[in-house]
This record gives structure tokens, sequence and C-alpha cells, in this order.
């Protein structure tokens, strides 16, 4: 059963200060995506896929159509599941879908200003489990499977290297098991032993029926993850690849 | 994952905490067309018939539980208005503002009488002031303040308002040593964190911060700001945080709202707010960011 | 030659014009109504000072009669100055008759002191006050303590004496304590020891405060409840005077005073006279009962 249907989503930007400029960054998107399916999105630097998955999140506003999500939760009015279309739905239910199920993952760490590695990678986890040792825990098993050095698990992520920013990133956004995970480059910077670890890690959350939606440039890590891929041009898909794994 | 376990139901639109409506002060006599003739279009709160002033004028949002408000605009806005008026320190004009712990959400708290806008300020709200002088009483000891707080709830053995307020400087990193000294003699800093400490003495639900870190260093800024992060994250308590400054907002707020010459101009998500602003105002404040 | 002894009386009785009587006693009538709180009145101009006790004097004038027996102390004593001065000026005003026997007397006024013995329900307690206002010393403005007053909102008088206890490690020693009365509305009793407060709470006589130069009456009706300010740990207490006694009676269970005598040596002797003459005369006595004096030994 699909747990995303985006139709005919388009975005424009309309930059005021530029005298209006309008700047069309997507048209008539059209896909779904399935329980525990992985989805790559490819395409060239400003063909519009991290603004796609921004309009999933909700930190671009779409300026056309839908993307209807099936929560688990109570959003749309339901008691058990309903779907919401989040392009309309009020900041409340955003703020807490973004809170239980829908997780973003960007390219680059949004630092947090000293607060620590660990308590940045549980903080999503203390939230929703209210314990924050437990989430401390969880935190330190991820690092350590990811390889992030024990002396770096105190320091502040803003000193850290691309790589080890990455780690905390990907560890952040997986560790509270969200529903859908939006995913931008997750293993750009890293090697080839912590790539197959962050693959293995989504691998997990599929088989737990996470739904991914996965930007890479990277064949290696497509291959491994992708079950389906959507290639953007110019702010339009192209074509869709099937993979067989 | 069961649903609720983050505490808020996802879409139910009828947990709010506050609900605020058409929130509107405006100084002198307003004529018919008041509101018309003032606001963001015509860049002045001032009313060209009448010389009223439009401070704010109809200002509505609602608060969840948990959830962190920011409210973000220049000298003028209405920002500091907005929350003035909701925690009693100026009489509005006219709007309404519902609060869920007060008597289930079904009475106007601005039309409350004294007494009981008394008892919402004591049990369901806390206020940080940018001016500790505003928030806190310097002929009394730190821990004097936060007794007032406490004794206003009803607390009367000293022996356990002491351990209350000991426990409230820890959390807010004031040396407990110094509770019995008045905040005369600690750094603008400190006395910002006992503000906080007296601020949530008595748990409330709601708690406003009116340009709390506004005019300290910028080190002492930051240590503020991690603090109300972390009590908002331990605690759970909703906030309203009124800034000019767009990272002070961008730290704590999960939606913010906009505002220019007493209007709202655009209300959303933060991190839209930041990185999708659709209103040229906001574009501009944004791309102003150093 | 015929005397016309109508008109040879230049004063009116009692001093104060009529209209101006009925005027205090309205006042008083409104201040019994509502026990401790505050009501503004006239405070007419009197032949005395303000700050000598107008204020008592304006009560005792509104409300004194023929047939009234007035006595009055000052810091428990009869004989002292002003205590004599003023006496003289009811009496003369009056024509009443005047006494030291606490009682004999029908109408007292004190200043700074309530009586050892126990005052019953067809007297009446006059009181001079300098400061009606308690909160004065946490909010110097009067409009805001009025406020405060109306709303009950009395934490910040609960603060300062939670400031005085940390800074002190007790609560406000001295006079003036302040005290709740009839659950209601904080009162300044006057500058009494606080000896002397647990005799305002549920007395038998009513009580009157008059503050001539501030312009306040208040009263506590008979059988109020008046209790002084306390915390659940911290707790109200009367002065103690330890092993001391009176060192002309022997007696303990009251209010002492410190006494040095020519010779350097140092005593105690109880501080209301009218009280000492009767225990040296071996008269009877009906001292006031309260749980704070029953801690004493006799």
């Amino acid at each position: 059963m699909n747990i995303v249907e985006v139709n005919q989503l388009s975005k424009t930007f309309e930059l005021h200060i530029l005298h209006d400029k309008m700047i069309n960054a997507l048209h008539d998107i059209e896909f779904a995506i399935a329980e525990g399916e992985i989805i790559g999105l490819t395409g060239k630097s400003g063909s519009g896929k991290s603004s796609l998955m921004k309009c999933l999140y909700r930190t671009y506003l779409a300026s056309g159509g839908e993307i209807l999500y099936h929560s688990r939760g109570a959003a749309g009015g339901a008691r058990n599941g309903g779907v919401v279309d989040l392009v309309k739905a009020s900041d409340h239910e955003i703020i807490a879908l973004r809170r239980s199920e829908i997780r973003y993952c960007s390219q680059f760490l949004s630092v947090i200003p000293r607060v620590s590695a660990i308590d940045v990678v549980a903080e999503p986890l203390t939230r929703t489990e209210k314990n924050r040792d437990l989430a401390r825990t969880r935190a330190k098993d991820l690092l350590e499977a990811l390889g992030l050095p024990t002396a770096l698990w105190d320091a502040f992520p803003v000193t850290f290297s691309g790589g080890e920013q990455q780690r905390i990133n990907v560890a952040r956004a997986i560790i509270a098991r969200p529903r859908l995970l939006l995913i931008d480059e997750p293993t750009a910077s890293l090697d080839t032993r912590t790539k197959d670890v962050v693959i293995g890690l989504i691998r997990d959350l599929k088989q737990e029926g996470t739904s991914v939606l996965c930007i890479s440039h990277d064949e290696y890590t497509l291959e491994r993850l992708a079950d389906r891929r959507l290639h953007l041009q110019s702010g339009r898909i192209t074509h869709a690849i099937t993979e067989s794994i | 994952m069961s649903a609720g376990q983050n505490g808020s139901d996802h879409g139910n639109h009828h947990n709010w905490l506050l609900r605020v409506r058409n929130l509107t002060k405006i100084y002198g006599e307003p004529g018919d067309r008041t509101l018309e003739l003032t606001g963001p279009e015509w860049n002045s709160n001032i009313c060209p018939e009448t010389d009223s002033i439009v401070a704010c004028a109809g200002v509505s949002f609602d608060l969840y539980p948990g959830e962190v408000l920011g409210i973000v605009g220049e000298s003028g806005s209405g920002k500091s208005t907005v929350v003035k008026l909701l925690y009693f320190d100026m009489e509005k004009t006219a709007g309404s503002a519902w609060l869920r712990p007060y008597n289930d959400g079904r009475t106007n708290m601005l039309e409350a009488s004294g007494q009981q806008k008394r008892y919402i300020r004591n049990h369901l709200m806390g206020t940080v002031y940018q001016n500790p002088r505003d928030g806190l009483n310097f002929s009394f000891s730190s821990g004097g303040n936060i007794a007032e707080k406490l004794i206003m709830a009803g607390s009367l053995h000293v022996g356990s308002i002491r351990e209350r307020a000991s426990f409230l400087l820890e959390k807010t990193e004031v040396p407990v040593r110094r509770m019995d000294d008045t905040p005369a003699s600690f750094s603008g800093g400190m006395q910002q964190r006992v503000q906080i400490a007296k601020a949530i003495a008595n748990n409330p639900p709601l708690l406003f911060l009116d340009e709390v870190t506004t005019g300290l260093d910028v080190s002492v800024q930051a240590k503020v700001l991690d603090l109300i992060r972390e009590l908002q994250q331990e605690l759970g308590i909703a906030m309203i945080v009124v800034s000019h400054d767009l990272s002070v907002i961008r730290m704590l707020t999960d939606r913010t709202l906009v505002m220019k010459h007493g209007r709202v101009v655009e209300s959303g998500l933060t991190d839209q707010i930041l990185q999708d602003p659709q209103h040229a105002y906001t574009q501009l404040l944004v791309s102003s960011l150093l | 030659m015929i005397e016309n002894k109508k008109y040879k009386n230049s004063y009116n009785f009692a001093f104060i014009d009529e209209s101006t009587k009925k005027e205090v006693r309205r006042k008083l009538l409104k201040a019994v109504a509502i026990p401790g709180y505050q009501v503004p009145y006239s405070s007419p101009e009197m032949p005395i000072s303000r700050g000598w006790g107008t204020g008592g004097l304006h009560v005792t004038l509104a409300i004194i009669g023929r047939k009234d027996v007035f006595k009055i102390i000052d810091q428990g004593s009869d004989a002292s100055v002003n205590a004599c001065n003023l006496r003289e000026f009811v009496q003369a005003m009056t024509g009443c008759k005047t006494t030291y026997d606490t009682t004999e007397a029908t109408l007292i006024q004190t200043r700074h002191r309530i009586t050892e013995e126990e005052l019953r329900e067809d007297q009446i307690f006059v009181f001079q006050v300098p400061m009606p206002e308690p909160l004065r010393s946490v909010e110097r403005y009067e409009y805001r303590t009025r406020q405060m007053h109306g709303e009950a909102d009395y934490a910040k008088m609960w603060v300062s004496l939670y400031e005085s206890f940390v800074r002190h490690g007790g609560i406000m020693s001295g006079a003036d304590y302040p005290v709740k009365v009839n659950g209601r509305y904080i009162m300044a009793p006057s500058p009494i020891p606080r000896w002397d407060v647990p005799n305002l709470n549920q007395a038998k006589t009513l009580y009157l405060f008059g503050a001539g130069r501030e312009k306040r009456l208040y009263a506590v009706p008979p059988y109020t409840t008046v209790e002084p300010l306390e915390f659940e740990d911290v707790r109200f207490a009367i002065e103690k005077f330890g092993d001391s006694v009176c060192y002309k009676t022997g007696y303990r269970r009251a209010f002492l005073d410190e006494l040095y005598l020519d010779d350097g040596s140092r005593h105690y002797v109880i501080n209301d006279s009218n009280f000492l003459d009767k225990i040296e005369q071996g008269s009877q006595i009906t001292p006031f009962i309260n749980p704070y004096l029953q801690q004493i030994e006799l």
C-alpha cells in the first residue's frame, strides 16, 4: 500500500526582493512511495531533487498539487490512521508528524551549537520515548556502529569533519524509526566500510516497514538501496527505473 | 510506535493550549477607517485621520501544548504588544484569548476579573522580560523572588520553599550559595537565569519570553538560549518567544509569526519561513540575516 | 447676680462638633463591619500636634458619653506626661470620671500596649496608631497597597517575612507584627509588643484603631479571629524573659520592662503600671489567658 502519493506537484519561487523574479523549480511531479519501498532520486544539480524533498517535508511550500500521506497516527482527523495532504496541512499537524513519523536528513548537518554529538543524535528519541538515558544508550550504539571515534561523542559537532558530521546526521535521522525517511546524500562523504554500515541501517528500517526517499549520486549506494529510481531533469520526472535487487 | 506517544494527537485541532483571535490594541481614539488606513501596506501604525496608533490588530493564532511559537519583527511591529496583552501587562482594545487550563478554555481570559487574571498569571503562565528589573524584585534575595511565586501559589512552608528554590536555581545553573543574595549583585546573564527559574517555579504550561537575550553579550546569550532549549525539551512547556533576532527564532521555535506595523504578514513553520519565505517583508528580513 | 451656667462652657461636649462626630461614627461603623479594613476619615484638627495621639483622641471623643469612665495609658503607664495631658483634656471637655483602674474603666485609650488584665464585653479599647498600612514596608505607593488589599494579594508581605527569617534567623522581632483579621485583611495592630498580639484574637472587647496623621480608622469587633502571620515551619512567638521576674512582686507572667536603679543594678518590673499596683496591693487580678501565656509558669 502506498504511504505517499504525490499528484501534480509544482513549486515556483517568487523573489520579491529581486523585482518579483519567478523561478520554476518543479513541474507536474507525480509518483507514489509504497510502504517499505526505497526510492532513489537522481538528477543533476539544480534539477530539483532537494526542492522535491523539501516540499515533502514542508520546508518549502508547494505552489500547486497535493502530497497525500497515509498517517499511522490520528492525522487527517481520523482516529487510527488517515490521509493528510502535506501541502495543505496545518503547521500543528506537520509539527506532530515531524516529531513522530517523518524525518528529513539534509545533505549538511544543521549544527545546533553547544550540544554534544550524543545529545544531538539522542534528541529525536528523547522526545518520543521521554527517557533521556535510554535515548543516549541507543545513540551510543548507533555512533559506534557508524564508527565515530568515542572521543568525539561528547564533543560539539561544529568542529567535526564532513564525514563525521554526516554520520551524526544519518544517526539522528534513523534513531527514532521514522515511517517516512527523506534522506539527502547519505553516503557522500563516507568511506566504503561506513557506506555499508549506513546502507545496512537503512535496509534494516526498510524491513520494519519504513519507506525511504533517497537522493544520491553514488551508484554503489543506489544499487544496494533503491527498489526504484526517479530521475529529475529541470524540475520534471524524466524516467523511473525499477531495480531488481 | 503508537499514535499519540509524543503527547499530541496529530491533527486533533481541539486540544490547543492557547487560542488567540483578533487581538487588537489601539492607543487613542480610533475612527471607522483606522484599521484600513494603517498596516504594512501603508508602512505606518498611525492613523492619518485620527492620529491614533495601532500597536497591533487582528492577531490570531493557536498554540498547542509543548510547541514553541516565535514572533519576529522589527520595532513597531507589535510583537511585544501581543505578549504584553496576553500576560495582562496591558489592556486590550479588542480580541479574545482562551487558555485551556483556565475554565477548560471556555472563558475569554482577557475579560476576566483582576483576581482571576492574577490567578492565571501565578499558576498558568510564566514570564521572562528583557529587563530583569521588570521581572524581579531587587530588594528581595534571588531565593525570595522565587519564593514570591511559590507563595502566590499557596505554599507557606519555608523549608519546602527553600528546597524548591534551590532546585530551580540549580536547574538554571545559578550557584545555590547565592540564593540569599539579591540579584542586584549578579551579572546580566545570571539575572536572566533567576528570572527563568522564577518563571517556571509553578510548572506553568505556558511561558512567555520577551526579547530575553537582547542586550546580553553573545556568549551569555548563548548560555541563556541553551538553557531555554534544554528546559523546553525536558519540561515540555509551550513557549511564545518574541525576538527581533532571527537566529534566536531559528534556535528555539517550531513555528513563527512575522509581524510588521502591527499585523501578521506571514506565519508558518520556522524552517519554512527561513528557507522559503513568501511575503516580501519576510524575504527581506531573511536576506538581512548577517 | 444669677449666673448663666448654660453658656459658661464655651466648648461643645467632647470638643469635636456634632457633625464631625457623626462622620467619625459612620466611619467607625464601616470599620467594624469590615474587620481589619482601613477606612479613610476626616481627621479634624485638634489642639494637639499630629503624631501625639490625635487618631486615638478622635475615636475617643466621637464615642465617649457622659457616663463613661475613661482611662488612658502610654506604653503601659497611666502617669506618663502624654497620658496625663490627654486625660486632663478629655476630662475638661467631657466632665467624665477618669480612673487608673483597668477594670473600672469603660473606655480605654492606649499607646502601644494592651492591658495585662482581660478586657470585658462592656468595655471599648482605642489604639493610637502611627502607621496604619502594614504593607508600607514592601510597597511605597498607596494606590498599589490599596489594590493589594482589595485583591488579597499579600505575597510581597509574606516574602518580606521570609527574607527576615533568612537574614536574621527569625521573623521580624519587635512591635507592630502584621496580623490577618477574620481571614481576610492584613492589619497593622499598632506598635504593641508581640506579647500583646495574641490578646487580639477572639477577644471579648471591641478594639478600635485611629491613625490621625494618616487619616485612617479600622476595627476588630469582639470575637474576631486575629492570627499573626507565620509559616508552617517558622512560627510566631512572644517575647521571652527567661528566668527574669518582676523585682517588686516576683510575678513573671507579664510583659516586663528593664530598669536600672541609681546604684547601677539592673532589674525587671511589670510594664503595666495599674497591674503592678494591684499585685503589690494584693487586689484581685483578672489577666488575659492565651496559649502563648500559658506556657509560662506563674
